[in-house]
């Protein structure tokens, strides 16, 4: 576009490289267009059968958006530090919707932790010994899947393969599998979560692993040492601040996944969330939203903090 | 490192001598790992017992995990032979087989008679008897079905009838494995051992001769389970035998029982849809046979495919909402672009709040407003990931090269100007590989959160499962869901390759 502004006229070649350069962004800005309009047809495409799908339609449902709002209102304010701490509600008319002294977890006569701290401690447990059990599968499984490791190509495929197929499988199936032979209880959860963990975690240690500096292993191999040696003494000092912040971004998920886990069967308090939600019990759904949002946070910030300690600032990518 | 001589051992004990610590503070450092391992394993046990996993895992049925998984990808056929006190025997299959309705597979032989027989006053044990059995309860639902096949209405009084009656049933399984029942007494061969056993048409069995490894029987009178392994089981009771057959494979997958194309080899049925005549005057047989496929009762491929779809446009719609929404408010959020700390703060604040009220608790409140579909999902992908695309998309504007901007900004641009050709070209690869990343995590996550209501295949994955009999369908599903995850990955992959090879840095 500058050019064409310049006074002089152009010689026969500069107009001929201009006339070049508009052609092409003629038909850049065409292609720019065609991809637009395409992503544009697709999502309206997805709007109108994601809405004719729905048992709700939008238009119908959207002025009805905040009236969850309006039942989600207790009877009173102090309801909600009740429901928490499981204090006696003056409205208790001995319906479940009021009892919350019933959830009571007593450690002794007279010290007791209240359901929903008990619960919520469940599911930040769940999340915990998944990930550590994912961790320690996924450490075994990246040494033997990583480039600079592992020269076979057949063992490295079939590790990174079984790493693709656990971290795609659908959780919900894993437990609701272990669900259906170990009846109701936290370790379908700790299953379905830590068989995915060890999936992602293990592609994020072995990409750590490919790019690790080769010398000190290579001084290890110069001296005589075995793969475990090598591996052991050259690789896994170096990239074990690494693993371990892929560790704590990897807890941070969990927590969110075992709580939707919980929700399908796996106990904890993703349960209890999905049930008062679906009973209509608003100081309960209040307390547990409350605390379930200061948990994610408090691990959140828990878990960068740790980080920044451990690996410095370093870029993570995200994955679940 | 630094001294590049040898120091003497004399000289090494004086530097020993002059700094203690640092020999000395390696065992505290040698300790630490020691600790770490102790409190990993106190943690393990700690775990151990507060989800009771060792009283859990002894309490398991472990039997019912093989025969779940071997119905991932085989099913059984069931006929049940059983007896009269006198003998006579009839043969029955469960309702909804897999055969179609009138079964008679060649691996059953049976000698048919006709006789007059006396049928006495029915007992009322044997009504009430359940024809279910502890061990393998997870059949119960088909197996009671079965009893719906049971000869007509029981007479009160003695009578004579003539009737036709088996005699003499004969079930191969395989080479090795065969079950022959006759005269009231059961052979089973199996593995080159021949056992056999007594029936009196009511409630007691009687082995003759020692148990093979392969039977078992609780207590002396009562059922004996025969078990096959892979081919099968069997299970004898005084007054039936319960033949559970098992072949490999999916039964039906194209056309169920009522389909008229049911039963038919590829060939006839291909010939049939393309030179048969109309089996329905108003359609070709071509659309007959798709119709019959797509709403194959037992599969329900269209509907499978329908929520699979949903799936998928859920985490499609919900990631592009998402970074559409992000892409203007980031701008806000980022520092170096918004120099208010105020908007800073408060944006990503906002995106803090978006990730962290999580996509479960979204998609319930979702679900709640505009019911149980895909407008749930899409709603809670799309809140979500608002927050954590935003604080990506800022983290990404904050760490860009200025020189560019400053270029634009030197020679006069207006500040959308220098938005557009100093800021633009250097994030915009990043955020389209974010955006197509998170599109990519988005269709797995899209899974579980169907499950809870939110729509797509989750929830319906989840009712297949819920009945313990399906499994078959849930292995069905979870396929095209590893099909449609790898598609989807290999494609971000590519073009995420594409946009940050272009990307110089």
């Amino acid at each position: 576009m500058a050019t064409s502004m310049l006074s002089k006229p152009l010689s026969e070649s500069g107009a001929l490289v201009e006339r070049h350069w508009q052609e092409l962004s003629a038909r850049r800005r065409m292609y720019t267009a065609l991809g637009v309009a395409l992503l544009a047809f697709t999502l309206f495409a997805s709007l109108w059968f994601a809405n004719a799908s729905n048992a709700g339609k939008f238009f119908d449902r959207l002025p009805h958006l905040f009236d969850f709002f309006g039942d989600l209102m207790p009877r009173e304010l102090m309801e909600i530090p009740r429901a928490l701490f499981d204090l006696p509600s003056p409205y208790n008319d001995g319906s479940f919707k009021y009892n919350y002294p019933d959830g009571r977890l007593y450690l002794t006569d007279g010290i007791y932790v209240p359901e929903y701290f008990h619960k919520m401690l469940e599911t930040v447990n769940i999340a915990i010994f998944s990930t550590a059990i994912g961790a320690f599968f996924g450490f075994i499984l990246c040494f033997v899947a990583a480039r600079n490791l592992m020269p076979n190509p057949w063992i490295r495929g079939a590790a990174r393969r079984m790493m693709e197929v656990l971290r795609a499988f659908p959780e919900v199936v894993i437990a609701g599998f272990f669900l259906a032979i170990l009846s109701l209880g936290p370790i379908p959860a700790i299953a379905a979560v830590s068989i995915h963990t060890i999936g992602a975690l293990g592609k994020m240690f072995f990409e750590v692993v490919e790019n690790a500096d080769m010398k000190p292993e290579e001084g290890l191999r110069a001296v005589g040492g075995n793969w475990l040696e090598r591996v052991w003494f050259g690789i896994v000092p170096q990239v074990l601040p690494n693993f371990t912040s892929y560790f704590l971004l990897r807890l941070e998920i969990n927590v969110r996944a075992s709580t939707i886990i919980g929700a399908v069967g796996g106990g904890g308090i993703g349960e209890l969330l999905r049930l008062s939600i679906g009973q209509n019990h608003p100081a309960k759904t209040l307390a547990i939203v409350m605390l379930l949002l200061t948990t994610i946070i408090a691990v959140d910030q828990f878990s960068a903090w740790l980080r920044r300690r451990l690996a410095g600032d370093q870029a993570f990518a995200f994955d679940r | 490192m630094i001294a590049s001589t040898k120091p003497s051992v004399l000289e090494m004990e004086a530097i020993a001598a002059r700094h203690p610590h640092l020999l000395r503070s390696s065992s505290e450092k040698r300790l630490k790992p020691l600790l770490i391992g102790i409190g990993v394993v106190a943690y393990l046990v700690f775990s151990w017992w507060f989800f009771s996993i060792g009283h859990v895992l002894a309490t398991a049925n472990w039997g019912i995990a093989g025969t779940y998984l071997a119905d991932w990808v085989s099913y059984e056929i069931r006929p049940d032979i059983e007896i009269a006190p006198d003998g006579a025997m009839s043969v029955s299959y469960q309702r909804n087989s897999p055969l179609g309705k009138n079964p008679a597979p060649k691996w059953v032989s049976l000698e048919r008679h006709t006789v007059t027989r006396t049928i006495e006053l029915p007992a009322a044990d044997k009504v009430e008897k359940p024809k279910a059995n502890s061990s393998f309860s997870f059949m119960a639902p088909r197996a009671a079905l079965g009893k719906t096949a049971e000869p007509a209405p029981r007479p009160t009084l003695n009578q004579s009838r003539t009737e036709e009656i088996v005699t003499r049933a004969v079930v191969i399984y395989d080479r090795l494995t065969r079950i022959e029942v006759a005269d009231k007494l059961v052979t089973a061969s199996h593995a080159g051992e021949t056992f056999r056993m007594t029936v009196d048409g009511g409630a007691a069995v009687t082995p003759l001769g020692p148990l093979p490894q392969w039977a078992t029987q609780k207590r002396p009178g009562e059922k004996i389970i025969l078990s096959f392994g892979l081919t099968g089981w069997a299970e004898v009771e005084g007054d039936e035998v319960s033949i559970r057959n098992r072949f490999f494979g999916w039964a039906n997958f194209l056309f169920d029982a009522n389909s008229p194309f049911f039963g038919k080899s590829y060939g006839e049925v291909a010939s049939l849809m393309l030179f048969g005549e109309r089996i329905d005057p108003h359609r070709s047989n071509l659309a007959l046979a798709w119709n019959n496929i797509l709403y194959n009762a037992e599969w329900q491929h269209l509907d499978v495919w329908t929520k699979l779809l949903q799936t998928i446009v859920m985490a499609f719609v919900g990631t592009l909402f998402a970074s559409l929404a992000a892409f203007p408010l980031c701008f806000l959020a980022a520092r170096n672009i918004t120099p208010s700390g105020i908007a800073n703060q408060a944006i990503k604040r906002f995106f803090d709040f978006l990730r962290s009220v999580d996509m479960f608790i979204w998609a319930l409140f979702f679900t709640r407003a505009f019911g149980p579909g895909p407008l749930a999902g899409i709603s809670a992908i799309f809140f979500t990931d608002t927050g954590t695309l935003g604080k990506l998309y800022s983290e990404a504007l904050e760490n860009i090269d200025d020189k560019q901007r400053e270029g634009v900004k030197s020679v006069g641009a207006a500040p959308i100007a220098v938005q557009r050709f100093g800021v633009l070209p250097q994030v915009l690869p990043v955020f389209a590989s974010q955006a197509l990343y998170f599109w990519e995590s988005n269709t797995r996550s899209a899974t579980i959160i169907g499950a809870v209501g939110a729509g797509g295949i989750g929830l319906k994955l989840w009712e297949a499962m819920r009945t313990n009999s399906d499994w078959e369908n849930v292995a069905y599903m979870v396929l095209l869901i590893l099909m449609v995850v790898f598609i989807f990955d290999s494609i971000s992959n590519a073009c995420r390759s594409r946009l940050m090879g272009r990307k110089v840095q």
